[in-house]
């Protein structure tokens, strides 16, 4: 194994983990505002005690979600550094915006919120925790933008051996980066509300408070009908945008091999990349694939095999990846209007096992999550600037295996001891509800 | 070329208000398993800096964003340089933040020792690395038209070791001020006597460092050419008098002027860099100055706008905050993190 190799997976996998805080970080904020809010309107206790109970799990997640998005920063320079001397000039800007406009608001304001229970007005703390949502979603937004350019480079021009930036706006406004930024926070809020049903279930279930689960549970399962709807509609939208600038992906997302004309989408379809077609293709619904990526039933999609064969992606984990995402975000839409209404209807008790299924539901919007930037990233190969700049060009040109395969080695061993922890903490503050002292 | 010298100002700037903000909170991490004698003692240091350690970690993450935006080469070449001393930072940083928040929420006693050992190396090895990267960049890295020549074990030089311990014991130093002027009674004593001794050897270690940056380092070389840029390291020296002096009569006003020493001793550093962030030991040729390692004129441009709308609204929150969380921690009511 090489150095471009190993930093490709050191760089996935400290992604991946990153991701796993992430999503829950966006969601929960605004659950644990929107509880402020309610609270701070109706002065009812019960909205007290659960803004503490989710704030608590909320504070948790955040800590890891921080400092595995410090590492990240920082391996552009230390892994790509190629990468960072040839795009520089614009993917930094919106980094170290990032940090000037989001990170020091979400930081200050998170400090405030927890050790201002007492030290400021009951406004002033409720302004904290939606500056704390706000600012964390705002980050999404600039680390998007970075993202968005490897994806759709945008707004610059190739000058003295680098990437240099003619326009600010172009890069910003990005159709692509919006429709990514859109996807990526409300697949966070669906994280976000499936968490609060699935713990808010965990309680119905043992008929602990009762009052206060049910109502979290009520405001999980509205947020997260909204938000199963949005992603969903934002997910097509996004989708057809990928068609336009990166046919290669859209291609390996379906497996389509060969150029066609009214593109079906099979239901059942296996691919074999050896012979670079598929192995079974069945019950094809006619169109579809056109009408999905085009909004055109007629139009034609390229298939990989009219693109070089070293400028196509691996195709199996991005076509799984993409089913299975789409697969879960047609089932939390029929799961979260089931739990609106059960909760709506205030028939949550009677149906234990709806219950139970939510529980066991709280890890599925993470698969999706996951899947979902495997799509984008491994979709994206062997582009690290999608047709500009190839990921086997952007790692730095000093490092060892060794120097890689050592901190690789420390990383995989600290982010598993720390998410062990902090799943475990989770999992015991969870549980126990709501503590005296809240 | 305006816009390269400010940008190279503000890249000073960011480390210098990282030091000399996550330096106190790093130095109470340092001093956390020596200095508390009770569980008590620890929920008041921890409180001491509960409210503001994280948005003070983030000037970092700005120094190395802005690094990345206005020398993206430099950004390259620092990093990719200093791969493994940069990588034990980051684990120090990681283990810290996640054991600092952790600690009163585990009952397991094995475990709290565990993240009690993690606070204390993770706030002393980004402290001492930090000031060994600072010492090594202000002698001149190895490098040529081949890239860097150097590893771990040269950047363990005497000059290298030297700046990385007097970042400890400054950060120790602002550290102990910073808990006297958060706290009342017995543990408000402590920590300024310990301050007190802290502060003998902080003087003996800074001027160690700038004598020894004499012989082994060109920093001076502006200074004499520009005398009037003297005033940098003499501010410096005046704030760690300052901090001697104010010991006794007031606490924010030592801690303040420990914090100026702090500020001037990374500028006094960067100024006798201009105009290269990383110098090269072996052929000038090869340094990555403000000037051939810089973005273009455009996004330096966009980012000077950015700097003058949001940097003053951060400030403006910043200080409040510091305002909202400076009252006195009561004797046996720290409430930990």
């Amino acid at each position: 194994m090489d150095a471009v190799m190993l930093s490709r997976l050191q760089f996935g996998a400290t992604a991946m983990y990153h991701f796993i805080f992430v999503p829950l970080t966006l969601g929960l904020g605004v659950l644990v505002a929107i509880m402020e809010t309610l609270h701070y309107k109706t002065k009812n206790e019960v909205y007290l005690k659960m803004t503490k109970f989710w704030g608590r799990l909320f504070l948790i997640n955040f800590v890891l979600g921080i400092v595995t998005g410090i590492t990240l920063e920082f391996q552009f320079g230390t892994n790509w550094a190629q990468y960072s001397i040839y795009v520089g000039d614009i993917f930094g800007a919106p980094l170290a915006i990032e940090a000037t406009l989001a990170f020091f608001l979400e930081s200050t304001f998170l400090g405030v919120w927890l050790f201002g229970w007492k030290r400021i007005s009951p406004k002033m703390h409720l302004i904290s925790i939606w500056l704390v949502a706000f600012s964390s979603n705002l980050s999404a937004l600039w680390i998007l933008i970075a993202n968005a350019w490897m994806q759709d480079p945008v707004g610059f021009v190739l000058r003295n051996n680098r990437a240099e930036m003619t326009n600010f706006f172009a890069v910003v406004f990005s159709p692509y980066a919006w429709l990514k930024f859109t996807h990526t926070i409300t697949a966070g809020f669906v994280v976000g509300s499936f968490f609060v049903m699935g713990i808010s279930a965990y309680h119905l279930l043992k008929k602990q408070n009762v009052e206060l689960f049910k109502k979290s549970f009520y405001i999980g399962a509205t947020f997260g009908l909204i938000a199963s709807i949005l992603v969903f509609l934002i997910g097509d939208f996004h989708a057809a945008e990928v068609a336009h600038v990166q046919p290669t992906k859209l291609a390996a997302m379906e497996s389509l091999w060969n150029t066609e004309k009214a593109a079906p989408i099979y239901l059942i379809l296996v691919p074999d990349e050896s012979k670079r077609t598929n192995m079974v293709e069945a019950f094809p619904i006619p169109s579809l694939l056109s009408l999905l990526a085009y909004h055109d039933p007629n139009a034609t999609v390229r298939g990989l095999n009219s693109f070089p064969s070293n400028d196509i992606p691996p195709v199996t984990p991005v076509f799984l990846s993409f089913r299975i995402m789409v697969g879960l975000g047609t089932l939390f839409i029929i799961l979260t209007v089931l739990a609106w209404w059960y909760a709506r209807k205030d028939k949550l008790l009677e149906h234990r096992n709806f219950l139970r299924i939510m529980l066991y539901s709280l890890p599925l919007p993470y698969v999706a999550t996951q899947v979902g930037w495997i799509v984008a990233e491994v979709g994206r190969q062997p582009w690290i600037v999608y047709g500009l700049l190839r990921t086997d060009d952007a790692v730095s040109k000093n490092l060892t295996v060794g120097d890689v395969l050592l901190t690789f080695g420390v990383f995989i061993v600290l982010y598993t001891a720390l998410a062990v922890l902090d799943f475990a903490l989770l999992i015991y503050y969870a549980r126990k509800g709501p503590l005296e002292t809240d | 070329m305006v816009l390269n010298i400010l940008w190279f100002i503000i890249w000073g700037l960011l480390w210098a208000m990282y030091f000399a903000l996550d330096g106190f909170d790093l130095g109470i991490g340092i001093l956390f398993p020596f200095f508390a004698k009770t569980d008590q003692d620890k929920k008041t240091m921890l409180e001491s800096i509960g409210p503001v350690w994280d948005a003070n970690e983030v000037w970092l993450i700005t120094a190395g964003g802005a690094t990345f935006a206005a020398f993206p080469t430099t950004y390259a070449y620092m990093f990719s340089f200093l791969y493994l001393p940069l990588m034990l930072i980051l684990y120090g940083l990681i283990i810290r933040a996640v054991c600092l928040e952790f600690r009163y929420k585990v009952n397991n006693p094995t475990i709290i020792s565990l993240l009690e050992i993690g606070f204390f190396l993770g706030s002393l090895l980004p402290a001492l690395l930090l000031g060994v990267a600072f010492g090594n960049i202000f002698q001149g890295l190895p490098i040529d038209q081949n890239g860097y020549h150097g590893n771990l074990l040269t950047l363990l030089n005497p000059f290298g070791l030297i700046t990385g311990i007097l970042f400890v014991v400054a950060f120790l130093l602002h550290g102990s001020l910073w808990l006297s002027f958060r706290t009342e009674g017995d543990i408000n004593v402590r920590a300024k006597s310990l301050a007190k001794k802290l502060w003998f050897i902080t003087l003996f270690f800074a001027v160690l460092f700038l004598v020894s940056a004499y012989f082994v380092t060109n920093l001076y070389s502006n200074y004499f050419s520009i005398p009037i840029l003297l005033v940098v390291p003499i501010l410096c020296v005046l704030g760690l008098l300052g901090a001697g002096i104010f010991i006794n009569s007031s606490e924010i006003l030592a801690f303040l002027s420990s914090a100026i020493c702090i500020i001037f001793l990374t500028f006094t550093g960067v100024g006798g860099l201009y105009p290269n962030l990383i110098p090269s030991s072996i052929n000038n040729a090869f340094s990555l100055s403000a000037f051939n390692s810089s973005s273009s004129q455009y996004t330096l441009a966009v980012m000077t706008i950015v700097v003058i709308i949001f940097v003053p609204i951060v400030l403006f929150y910043k200080f409040w905050t510091y305002k909202t969380f400076s009252y006195k921690i009561k004797e046996g009511e720290g409430e930990g993190y």
